[in-house]
């Protein structure tokens, strides 16, 4: 066993995709990531939230060795990621699962769920037939289901059961990581907490690490203990959930919190103005200076890094943040 | 009071024996904006698909829907077109298949000008223009020839509304309007038709599973459970002191945004399936609070403040009771 709590290091993740327009149209670069690194550790929960095309499932992917990065690295558990489809891989790849927002899409409608959970293990061909189905029921019992709800079909589950059965099939490998796209999105908001809850539970009794992706910044202060905001590629704040959450530095990050709907709060706080930005036309210097209140000439000109902000150490990529420059009075165009 | 623009009275829906509505009472003042919450499948949709009828020839339907005093339910088709769009609008729950994606965006809100206010031609291309900037789409001129696919899920919302707004509707149902979006959009949406009932006095019926979503756009929320409304009352008052279980336990299932990180109530169970539902409250098989006499029957709605009922045999306890239960 490693004492070293990092389980994941990614560094300087890039990865664009062609995109072509219309049939004869030229190819123009998307850079669904652009610079992104973090780190998970054993046991804790990284929340990465962000507009929506903003680069976190891409990220994830990335993260999981799904798809290869154009530069930057990724090392499991101190060594770096085989490449996709070897046998050094699939052999790494049980070790890391993923869970998707949709849990009847991520399901065969066809096969009873006990079936998909043990489709893993069968899959990496672990333990005898006997053995297998002990370790599915087992598997059903950790995420709450009963063993004899294995023989039920998809549909005849409840969207929380679902996201359960989901679960059972990615924890049969014995992971250490789990990358969680969305996880909850698609249920219903008591059944978001029942799914929360549990991962929480699954997480301090196998000492997981966790990727948690979302949009939803409740959820992710429920569960993670650290949070990164992502604007159009690259990650722009980070910290310890509540810090960023009640003392955003970053203006997206600002924008964001102060979005969050909030039963008993009159109003709203910041309306973004203007869309978000298209990643095949990506804005000069900071990529948020076009919707920034504050943003002064020199976001225009020069991209800000992510670093420790003087005084707190706050992880954040701003000029005015980082008190380079005053703030502005912003630089959105007219038409927005 | 101010007389209501539309009222439900006892609307039934089933589908194949099966029921999905079981009694709604609902009314909407003029201008007034009401929110309906609940979990998936409890019946928002249908309750205003039935309001319309836009549901199948197999639904059966009873009860009332009444637009001022002409009744709805039995309305001959051509009574209804009129009112569809015109005005009452409703804004559907998936956005993408409801936008044509074989047109482009400027012809599909003249294609409304020219229904419900007979508008054609270069009035009804400059009034689109116009509902465009209205509804914040940038460049708007120019959006008018764009495809549905060229426009983001955000701004091909924002078509929607305009498309519904193309009648000039004194009611406005949206049907989880910013669902699939992401919270600075939806606050982007939010504001708009907040602005939009400002400027034009319409009403706005928002349906919605997102408890914070309502509580910030609406003066009044109902909160609907397998079929029925088991709580309605002023927005500040439901999120201050909810009466019925069910809208404690949405509320208490909501990760809170400080304090200490602990566990979240979570309701247990699910939902009754319609072929099973219980002989009595249908949220007694889940409730915290249950007693015997919750069986007997469906509880009626009470009254536990002015504007505020709710329909548990419970409700009406001093609220350290309910605390208990929760604790
Ligand atoms: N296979 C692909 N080919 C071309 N472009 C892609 C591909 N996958 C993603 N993109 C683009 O990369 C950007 C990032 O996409 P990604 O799915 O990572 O965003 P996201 O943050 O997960 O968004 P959401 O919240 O909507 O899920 C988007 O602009 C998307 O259109
Ligand atoms: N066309 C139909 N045929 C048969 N059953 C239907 C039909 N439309 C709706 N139902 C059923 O009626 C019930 C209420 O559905 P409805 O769509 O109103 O739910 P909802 O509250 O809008 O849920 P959601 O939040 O998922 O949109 C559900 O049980 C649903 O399966
Ligand atoms: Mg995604
Ligand atoms: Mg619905």
């Amino acid at each position: 066993m490693r004492d070293d709590a990092q389980l994941l290091v990614a560094q300087g993740l890039v990865r664009r995709y062609a995109m072509r327009r219309g049939f004869l149209g030229r190819s123009v670069e998307v850079r669904a990531v652009d610079g992104v690194s973090l780190t998970l550790e054993r046991g804790r929960t990284l929340g990465l939230v962000g507009e929506s095309g903003c680069g976190k499932s891409t990220t994830g992917r990335l993260v999981l060795g799904l798809e290869n990065p154009d530069s930057g690295t990724v090392a499991f558990e101190g060594r770096p990621m085989p490449a996709p489809n070897t046998e050094a891989w699939r052999k790494l790849r049980a070790r890391m699962q993923m869970v998707f927002q949709d849990p009847l899409g991520a399901l065969d409608r066809r096969l009873p769920i006990g079936t998909q959970v043990a489709e893993p293990l069968e899959i990496h061909a672990i333990g005898t037939a006997e053995e297998r189905s002990a370790r599915t029921a087992e598997l059903l019992r950790s995420v709450g289901l009963r063993p004899d709800q294995a023989v039920r079909y998809p549909h005849e589950l409840s969207g929380g059961q679902r996201q359960r059965a989901v679960l059972a099939r990615a924890l049969a490998t014995d992971p250490a990581m789990l990358v969680c796209d969305e996880p909850i999105s698609a249920l219903d908001v008591s059944i978001q907490a029942q799914v929360m809850n549990l991962l929480v539970e699954l997480q301090e009794r196998l000492g997981l690490g966790i990727l948690f992706i979302s949009h939803d910044l409740r959820a992710v202060r429920q569960v993670s203990h650290r949070v990164a905001v992502m604007y159009l590629g690259r990650i722009v704040e980070e910290g310890e959930p509540d810090a960023v959450l009640h003392d955003p530095a970053h203006p997206y990050a600002q924008a964001l919190v102060s979005a969050i709907p909030h039963p008993g709060k009159i109003g709203r706080g910041i309306v973004l103005q203007g869309d978000p930005p298209n990643p095949a036309d990506r804005p000069s210097g900071c990529a948020f200076h076009p919707r920034c209140p504050v943003a002064t000439a020199l976001c225009a000109q020069e991209t800000p890094s992510l670093k420790p902000r003087p005084g707190d150490g706050r992880l954040v990529a701003c000029h005015v943040a980082q008190g380079e420059v005053a703030p502005g009075a912003g630089l959105m165009r007219e038409a927005a | 009071m101010s007389a209501a623009l539309v009222t439900l009275k006892g609307l039934r829906v089933s589908f194949d024996g099966q029921a999905a509505l079981r009694g709604i009472d609902l009314s909407v003042a003029p201008g007034e904006s009401v929110g309906l919450v609940g979990e998936s499948g409890c019946g928002k949709s249908v309750t205003w698909l039935a309001a319309l009828g836009l549901l199948p020839g197999r639904a059966q339907i009873s009860g009332s829907v009444k637009l001022d005093d002409v009744e709805l339910l039995q309305a001959r088709p051509h009574v209804l077109d009129r009112v569809r769009g015109g005005r009452i609008a409703m804004i559907f729950q998936d956005p993408a298949s409801s936008l044509n994606p074989v047109h482009r965006i400027g012809k599909q809100i003249t294609e409304a000008l020219r229904l419900h206010r007979a508008m054609g031609g270069a009035a009804a291309r400059a009034e689109a223009k116009r509902l465009l900037d209205q509804v914040g789409i940038p460049d708007a001129a120019r959006r008018l020839d764009a495809w549905p696919h060229e426009l983001s899920g955000g701004q091909n919302q924002r078509v929607m509304i305009a498309i519904a707004l193309a009648g000039r509707p004194e009611l406005l149902v949206a049907d989880e309007p910013t669902t699939a979006l992401d919270v600075t959009i939806q606050a982007q949406i939010l504001r708009l038709l907040q602005d939009l009932r400002r400027d034009t006095g319409m009403a706005l019926v928002l349906i919605s599973h997102d408890l914070g979503v309502v509580a910030d756009s609406c003066e009044r929320v109902c909160v609907m459970y397998a079929g029925r409304i088991v709580e309605q009352a002023p927005s500040a008052r439901l999120f201050s002191a909810p009466a019925h279980p069910y809208t404690r336990g949405l509320l208490g299932a909501l990760p809170p945004l400080d304090g200490p990180r602990r566990r979240l109530a979570a309701i247990p169970g699910g939902v009754p399936e319609p072929w099973a539902m219980p002989p009595g409250c249908a949220f007694a098989p889940r409730c915290a609070m249950h007693v015997s006499a919750c069986d007997a029957a469906a509880p009626e709605q009470v009254g536990v403040a002015p504007g505020h009922r709710a329909a548990c045999i419970r409700a009406t306890l001093p609220a350290s009771h309910h605390q208990a239960a929760y604790a």
